[in-house]
């Protein structure tokens, strides 16, 4: 009994933990894509971690829990490549410490597919 | 993996919808059970052309195995992804040295591509922006290889084992 209660409230702090740790990351990072990236993970494990803390405080709702966690799971990286393929498109500024640029020709060539 | 007809991928539809309804209900009740099948049979209906390629071959125990194996992996891929993003926001220097990179992928089907573009997202430091044939274009907080060929074994190798199994 104690122990569930353990492993649900670290589980539902850890989350809590990297979801400020994103919120960080949004105000440190210098452009949108690292952003992005840093927004993606915690808010992934975050609320991940947090819904499985409640699913283990409440037996009851563990299961349903599990499948709003996969859900999250599988659905956050699809938004934010949505969003970053967007940004790239709409021409978001990046900063200049951006090494290497490949997203040029990617997206070049499949302009030039287009137009035909 | 071979294409499959209409009828097996209608049955993994209503088979797939009918799970998720028990676990979301979480209750065996007999008027539960029956009106949760008649809506998997009714949404399957209209659903099951998009939703999935190979139908029943989901189900062998090959691919459950690797699965198995696969899910706790992509965690502790999470997890790593967390404390580095974690690292690289609180040191005071903040190590970035972020660029966009493209990498080859060998797996054939689109499932393969998006669980590889998923699990690319997941791990430290990159991110999947696009797809287009077998090129991925990644964006990468800290660049160690510029080249096509380098950034596919530093980014991609460690999953293609797995993926390759799963999804073929």
């Amino acid at each position: 009994m104690i122990i569930r209660l353990i492993i649900g409230y670290f589980l539902l702090y850890f989350g809590a933990l990297f979801l400020l740790l994103g919120a960080f990351g949004l105000i440190r990072l210098p452009d949108l894509y690292t952003r992005m990236q840093a927004a993606t993970k915690s808010t992934t494990l975050g609320a991940f971690s947090s819904v499985l803390g409640v699913g283990i405080l409440h037996p009851g709702w563990f299961i349903k829990c599990v499948v709003v966690a996969l859900f999250i799971l599988l659905t956050a990286p699809i938004g934010s490549s949505a969003l970053m393929r967007a940004a790239y498109k709409t021409g978001v500024p990046f900063d200049e410490r951006t090494v290497v640029d490949k997203a040029k020709e990617f997206f070049g060539e499949e302009k030039k597919e287009e137009a035909k | 993996m071979e294409k499959v007809g209409k009828l097996n991928k209608y049955v993994f539809t209503v088979v797939v919808m009918f799970i998720s309804w028990v676990m979301l209900t979480s209750t065996f009740r007999p008027d539960e059970l029956i009106t949760g099948f008649i809506v998997s049979l009714l949404v399957a209906l209209g659903s099951f052309e998009y939703l999935t390629e190979h139908g029943l071959g989901h189900f062998s125990p090959k691919r459950i195995a690797y699965l198995m194996l696969y899910g706790p992996y992509y965690l502790w891929q999470i997890l790593l992804a967390n404390f580095d993003v974690a690292y690289r926001v609180i040191s005071p220097s903040m190590p970035i040295k972020p660029g966009f990179v493209a990498i080859k992928t060998n797996l054939k089907t689109d499932s393969g591509k998006l669980a590889l573009a998923n699990s690319i997202t997941m791990t430290p430091g990159t991110l999947t922006i696009d797809a287009k044939d077998d090129v991925l274009l990644i964006h990468w907080i800290y660049v160690k290889d510029k080249t096509l060929e380098g950034a596919t074994k530093e980014i991609g190798g460690p999953f293609e084992k797995y993926l390759k199994e799963i999804f073929g």
